[in-house]
């Protein structure tokens, strides 16, 4: 069967040139990175020249750079990196002889998180985690194409004072010692005003982080003009292999650390080095930065051309998010009258894979907690469907996917009373 | 079981209009509708497999008890091992999200119906609200003509009246038409129950035969959202979390004459005809007569009263024929372990009718369906008042 894959958002195939370069480290250099031998320096060469392709991709110092085992690792250690309520201590130094001094002190009374109500779990799970152990969490709202407001996060932020009206009364508010705010939504493709977040950060001294897991290879990331302390990366989804990511580290940041085991990775990750994965997510970053601005335009122009002839197609249809600046490569639709999950399986059967909210572990659909948040109704939230395109999309694709929905769609219709009943009424 | 017994399933007679298109299985997990999906792909049609998940067990996380996983509804051992028995026979196979619709149209409904005193039926309105509605929908969005489960039960087309008729399964051990009286017309002429004409043994060798990594599973026997069989812990936890304390709902249990003879806690504790649980020691072996939700009363008895001869009965489908002028004469069903007796029906209204037993029945129960048969056809089925 032909089949047409429209789903690099959840994740995208490995470069064959990654797969060159890493193929080596499972067997011939397949020493430990850690070893003081000449087959281990050799595998240590390798991972530090990763760690400087994947600074490079975000304007970062390789010893900013923390390899991990994805998106998730990373968001997890960002997060409770800055902000554990129930530990104290160790903080380790990015780097001995760094030129920054340690900017802040995390203290244990700083218990104020703020985050965006349309993050990814890895985010909005490890916050509810912080919830529990006594952490305040604000979970800001969002417009109706998905973008939070600076304004917004600006009145959010808590400075531990005690209004001076209230003083004597009431315990002061927990000062905010962490905002984490997406680069770009996964579900809708929307890229969020991170350079003015980050200015408003730094004046309050409070700090950033981003999971950039979605716009890194699509949009350029720089992490000074973002002014971001924490930056989430994940391989697979910028044509590298699964299971390996990176989190990067502004330098004196004092994070704690998640796990405890060896002095790999000077103490903030321990545990042997995945050299073939670390080698991957290096040469898919170097990929990634070469041929990001090309791919934009290419990726863009195939999106604009998949979502303007669906609008035409499918009666009703309306782009979700549309008015956002947006990561190039994805559109969100709405079929109203249709069930997202059926149309899912029927253009499956017929060879496009596409997605729908988020999957949860039996693979069973769930509502969008996304596209709850910007304001869609459930059934138009369940009425939606993403494509987002990759580097390996062709036009012949977009054909293909241009001939099978509007027909699905129509099928499904056919046989949904509720459209029916909407169409009968508008009559 | 011999080969040759098994040889003969490969050319069960199958209905000629079926032939064509793509059929959905609707998958469980479970030995029997994993034998459909083997059984459909030998005869040679495309199959797509659809596992509903109906129940999050992440819910009432106090029932959950020490169980194994795969004893619970929608577990993810049951999906697993769906998704196992498409992989082993290769074809495409989905979880569908249905857990709004089952909890709208089964769940609530069981409860509610419970703490109305009645001894609801789950099965019926999942089959009639939730498999053969929106996962038939489904079925027929995605492009498959057909839904086929793993029921024991039968259908087929009268050619002299043009209606589809359900009928009893071969396997009169298995029979679940008990619990399909509520599919129209549409929905039988859309549906297959391929193990109709096979036993339990059959299916499990035919199952053995294609290597289903099932074909050992053993069968679950409860209500797939109460795992353990413990209904009204199950009730409890899910008024608790609807914010609704069943603790005062305790009241009077009362003899014939309306003596109070004791208390009890709660309605939903009890079903006609149960004697265990009462509460009370008696001389003689008391059983519920009937449950007063009104009052808050439970009426008990002894055995001789607790026989009827007539009831009323709502929500009337009659699936096989027409629906009759004048009283009819069948074999009616009230439980799913009864043994169809026989029986005047007299309809009533548009969807009532009257049931007058030859000879008086044991414990006939409000909400407990009755199903009308004539020899293995299912004539009509009704809820019971």
């Amino acid at each position: 069967m032909n089949r047409v894959y429209l789903d690099f958002n959840a994740t995208t195939p490995v470069e064959p040139e990654v797969l060159d370069a890493m193929l080596p480290y499972f067997s011939a250099e397949f020493a430990n990175a850690a070893s003081i031998h000449t087959p281990g320096q050799r595998a240590r060469a390798a991972v530090e020249t990763a760690r400087e392709q994947v600074a490079a991709l975000i304007g970062a110092r390789p010893q900013e750079i923390v390899f991990t085992s994805g998106g998730t690792e990373s968001d997890n250690h960002a997060i409770f990196g800055i902000v554990n309520p129930l530990v104290s201590g160790p903080f380790p130094n990015l780097d001995k002889h760094d030129e920054f001094p340690p900017r802040r002190h995390v203290l244990s009374q700083h218990k104020h998180v703020i985050t965006s109500a349309i993050e990814h779990e890895a985010v909005l799970n490890t916050c509810q985690a912080l919830e529990k152990d006594g952490v305040a969490v604000t979970y800001l709202a969002v417009d109706r194409d998905g973008r939070v407001d600076p304004d917004v996060v600006r009145r959010a932020v808590q400075s531990g004072l005690s209004d001076p009206k209230t003083f004597s009364r009431t315990a002061p508010p927990p000062a905010t010692s962490l905002i984490s705010i997406m680069h770009a939504n996964n579900e809708l493709g929307t890229v969020q005003p991170l350079e003015e977040i980050g200015r408003i950060a730094k004046e309050a001294d409070i700090y950033f982080h981003t999971d950039a897991v979605q716009s890194a290879g699509k949009i350029p990331i720089d992490v000074n003009v973002l002014q971001v302390d924490l930056l989430s990366l994940s391989a697979h989804k910028l044509y590298g292999p699964k299971g390996i990511g990176a989190l990067y580290i502004r330098g004196g940041t004092r994070l704690r650390q998640l796990l405890y085991g060896g002095h790999h990775q000077r103490g903030f990750r321990p545990g042997t080095e995945n050299v073939a994965g670390i080698v991957g997510i290096g040469k898919a970053a170097e990929i990634s930065r070469k041929s990001l601005a090309e791919d934009a335009q290419r990726i863009s122009a195939l999106r604009d051309k998949l979502q303007q002839a669906l609008l035409q197609r499918v009666p009703q249809s309306r782009v979700n998010a549309g008015g956002a600046l947006r990561t190039p490569n994805t559109t969100n639709l709405v079929f109203p009258g249709v069930e997202g999950e059926a149309l899912l399986i029927a253009l499956d059967l017929k060879g496009l894979a596409c997605s729908t909210g988020a999957a949860c572990s039996s693979g069973a659909v769930e509502p969008s907690h996304v596209l709850t948040a910007i304001g869609l109704p459930p059934e138009e939230a369940r009425a939606s469907l993403r494509f987002s395109l990759g580097r390996h999309t062709t036009p012949a694709d977009i054909d293909f996917a241009l001939n099978v929905i509007p027909a699905a769609v129509a099928q499904l219709r056919e046989l949904s009373p509720t459209y029916r009943k909407e169409a009968t009424a508008r009559t | 079981m011999s080969m040759t017994t098994i040889a003969q399933f490969d050319f069960l007679p199958e209905r000629l209009e079926t032939r064509c298109g793509l059929v959905a299985v609707a998958m469980s997990g479970g030995v029997d509708s994993s034998a459909v999906a083997a059984l459909l792909q030998q005869q040679g049609r495309a199959i797509v497999g659809l596992t509903m998940q109906l129940w999050n067990q992440r819910r009432l996380p106090e029932l959950q008890g020490d169980g194994p996983a795969q004893h619970r509804c929608c577990s993810l051992d049951d999906v697993y091992d769906a998704k196992a028995v498409a992989q082993h026979l290769n074809f495409p196979h989905y979880v569908v999200n249905f857990e709004e619709q089952f909890e709208a149209r089964v769940v609530r409904p069981f409860v509610d119906q419970y703490l109305a005193g009645r001894t609801p039926v789950a099965c019926t309105n999942c089959n009639t609200d939730v498999k053969f509605e929106p996962l038939l929908r489904m079925a027929r969005q995605i492009g498959a003509e057909r839904l086929a489960t793993g029921h024991y039960a039968r259908i087929r087309r009268n050619d002299q009246t043009g209606r589809w008729e359900l009928l009893r399964a071969r396997d009169e051990t298995k029979d679940q038409s008990y619990f399909l009286w509520g599919l129209s017309q549409e929905q039988l002429s859309r549906s297959d129950f391929p193990l109709g004409e096979l036993t339990k043994q059959e299916v499990r060798a035919l199952a053995r035969r294609a290597n289903l990594p099932v074909a050992e599973k053993p069968e679950s026997m409860e209500l797939c959202f109460v795992p353990t069989g413990n209904y009204v812990q199950f009730i409890q936890a899910y008024s608790q979390e609807r914010g609704i304390s069943l603790q005062k709902e305790e009241g009077e249990i009362v003899n014939e004459s309306g003596d109070v003879i004791g208390r009890h806690d709660g309605v939903h504790n009890f079903t006609i005809g149960q004697r265990k649980g009462l509460g009370f020691a008696a001389g003689k072996p008391l059983y519920v007569l009937s449950i007063d939700p009104q009052k808050n009363r439970v009426i008990v008895g002894e055995d001789d009263v607790l026989r009827k001869t007539v009831c009323e009965v709502e929500g009337l489908n009659w699936i096989s024929c027409e629906t009759p002028s004048a009283p009819l004469r069948a074999f009616a069903k009230i439980r799913h372990k009864h043994e169809p007796a026989p029986a005047t029906i007299e309809p009533l209204g548009a969807a009532t009718a009257r049931v007058t037993f030859d000879t008086p029945q044991r414990a006939i129960t409000p909400g407990q369906a009755a199903v009308f048969y004539t020899g293995d056809v299912v004539l009509a089925g009704a809820w019971i008042r």
